[in-house]
């Protein structure tokens, strides 16, 4: 980063005045995006403290356009004077929540075994089996990401209704972890690739198995590989929407089903689905803010060399 | 060992006839099948690490995904081509039908997935604009700024969130017609009746703006690495040679930028492929079928009129394509980039 502060001085000798319309041009454009991204979810957050008033005239600012108000989070069963009380709508709402928790945690938790095992076998030794080389598995891994959902979506309800598991946790945990294995197995690969093989190499002169070197050596040293697929797997997980809509009813149906279906049936009750959307958007907003790092080293893995 | 694996494999495939043939001895659902797959799974591991050694405990490395893939993937895909050829309707009594090619033929005469598929390509097309205005951000993080972590944070903050909560939040009230902000902008701006989802052209508009502010960041963050690892001396050394800022970026950056942009365009046009969720959750296909892309259009055909044999027909239909059109994609991107390069 430091090393462009030469341009810098560079163009601010050439001429003052262009550089200050840069600047001025720079600073203009960051700002106006991060309106873009921040107004809606202020918006929501905003929206979740109005009352159908304050929505109706397009109040935008509180405490000088309009007194918050704690009634979207009444209406859920979260508001201060409210979390005491009993509320069939926050024991649904932490219902779904609970599900969207262990449903991600749980299918990311899984992808990340397999998926790095996988990922450690194929970069180090050549497998085949009968015709497949590792180009060849890896490819049939990686091609698992186009995919449709809709492809997959029909066949497992009629399955998963054979096999009792229609409407479960564990289905679900299977299904996505199905959905975020290739994306898993792309960054792991990438990071046991930067893992020089002589540090295996030693490790197996000093009697380490196979096995022993993996999980004494490697492992400590992809953990944040590790991290980054896992955060990375958790919010695809979280988001997704299609297969739970599809596979899931009464028992297990996640957070985003749950902020859908409000929103079919939805008058002008904006305060409590907002305080709803909030509610659905506050964990991974967290995540985002805290783990940034890991999520851009996910993203990134494999796509520079 | 090997005489274990192949006991279980029978045990499956006697309790497959079970269930279909004779209804005598079979379980109550498929399940237990599921769980002797698994045994077998672990049996097989066993057996490997037993009878090859060092060579086995090579192989269990990459065996447990590679069963799990092909057992979540194969099957369903196979039993999806041949419900494709049936006529199943799970709200009518009268079951499976085998029917052939029917549900083909009905397919190609049906003028709302052609539209569908039509706006796939829209919506594909949309992926070169929402490349541009990355691009652009990507530039704009990489220059010379101040509090560059927080523009960060903020800039990858769509991608975090739910993109069901995401069409309400934007789709439903923002941009809702009586009094969401964006409509009165709208108003504002001289847009007498800012009905974003009444009409089919603003309505795809619209659908393709709120896709773009969940991942444009997502394009973002691939090219900001790429600009990152861009090594300094070739830009210093055409500042030497006296070029400006607009031709170093299309001589030297841009060029130089062409295989991380071709991986995130496809990247992303792989992802656009499943766009469904802000459909189902906005417009529900409408107005009339106009925005419907081909994912949202065969999970109606399921939830509302229960027509399995013809929406898998349609998913698989949709599968070819997906997978020629891919393919075709890959290769054309990279004899793109050799031939620039």
């Amino acid at each position: 980063m430091s090393v462009q502060t030469t341009d810098y001085v560079a163009s601010e000798i050439r001429s003052p005045a262009s550089f200050v319309a840069s600047r001025v041009f720079i600073y203009g454009a960051l700002a106006f995006w991060a309106f873009i991204c921040l107004f809606p979810i202020y918006w929501t957050i905003t929206t979740s403290f109005k009352t159908a008033v304050d929505v109706t005239q397009g109040h935008l600012i509180p405490f000088v356009d309009f007194q918050p108000d704690w009634k979207g989070w009444r209406s859920l069963g979260l508001s201060p004077d409210s979390i005491f009380q009993t509320s069939t709508v926050r024991d649904e709402f932490l219902k779904r929540f609970m599900n969207s928790v262990i449903t991600s945690v749980g299918a990311s938790s899984l992808a990340i075994v397999i998926g790095s095992l996988a990922a450690y076998g194929l970069t180090r030794y050549r497998y085949h089996f009968a015709w497949f080389k590792n180009e060849d598995i890896s490819f049939f891994f990686l091609s698992q990401l186009i995919l449709p959902p809709v492809v997959l979506a029909l066949p497992f309800l009629v399955l998963y209704r054979e096999v009792g598991l229609l409407d479960t946790r564990v289905g679900l945990i299977l299904l996505y972890t199905l959905m975020v294995l290739p994306i898993v197995i792309w960054i792991m690969r990438d990071q046991f690739n930067s893992i020089p093989v002589e540090l295996e190499e030693a490790a197996l002169v000093d009697g380490l198995s196979i096995w022993g070197a993996f999980f004494r050596i490697v492992m400590p040293i992809a953990l944040p590989g590790m991290v980054a697929a896992f955060i990375l797997a958790m919010v695809l997980c979280w988001n997704e929407y299609f297969f739970a809509a599809l596979l899931t009813s009464t028992d297990a149906k996640t957070i985003p089903v749950m902020v859908a279906s409000q929103t079919g049936s939805q008058g002008i009750n904006w305060w409590s689905m907002a305080a709803l959307a909030t509610a659905a958007i506050a964990p991974l907003a967290v995540i985002g803010i805290a783990l940034e790092r890991y999520l851009i080293m996910g993203m990134t893995a494999g796509a520079v060399k | 060992m090997a005489l274990a694996t192949l006991g279980l494999l029978a045990t499956i495939a006697l309790q497959i006839l079970y269930k279909t043939e004779v209804d005598t001895i079979g379980f109550e659902t498929w399940r237990p099948v599921v769980y002797a797959y698994v045994l077998w799974g672990v049996a097989i591991g066993i057996g490997q690490v037993l009878t090859r050694g060092e060579d086995g405990q090579r192989a269990l490395f990459l065996l447990p995904a590679l069963l799990f893939t092909i057992a979540m993937v194969i099957f369903p895909t196979l039993f999806g081509f041949y419900i494709a050829l049936t006529d199943w309707n799970l709200s009518s009594f009268s079951g499976r039908r085998f029917n052939g090619l029917d549900n083909f033929w009905q397919m190609l005469a049906d003028p709302y997935y052609r539209n569908a598929l039509f706006n796939m390509v829209l919506y594909v097309l949309a992926v070169l604009v929402e490349y541009v205005i990355a691009f652009g951000l990507a530039l704009l993080l990489n220059a010379q700024i101040r509090a560059r972590k927080f523009f960060r944070v903020v800039f990858l903050m769509p991608l975090m969130l739910s993109p069901v909560a995401v069409s309400w939040m934007i789709g439903k009230s923002l941009m809702e017609y009586r009094f969401g902000p964006a409509a009165t902008l709208a108003r504002h701006i001289g847009w007498e009746d800012p009905a974003f989802f009444s009409n089919p052209i603003t309505a795809r508009i619209s659908i393709m703006l709120l896709d773009a502010w969940t991942f444009i960041p997502f394009m973002m963050i691939m090219l900001l690495a790429g600009l990152q690892a861009m090594s300094r001396e070739v830009l210093e050394a055409a500042r030497v040679d006296g070029a400006t800022a607009w031709q170093t970026f299309w001589q030297v950056t841009f060029p130089l930028m062409l295989p991380v942009s071709v991986t995130a365009v496809i990247l992303r046009i792989i992802f656009k492929l499943k766009l469904a969720d802000i459909i189902i959750t906005v417009t529900s296909g409408g107005p009339g079928g106009a925005t419907d892309s081909v994912s949202s259009f065969i999970y109606r055909e399921y939830r509302d009129r229960s027509n399995v044999g013809y929406g898998t027909m349609l998913a698989m239909a949709y599968l070819v394509i997906i997978v020629v059109f891919v393919t075709w994609l890959l290769k054309f991107a990279s004899r793109f980039v050799r031939n620039v390069n």
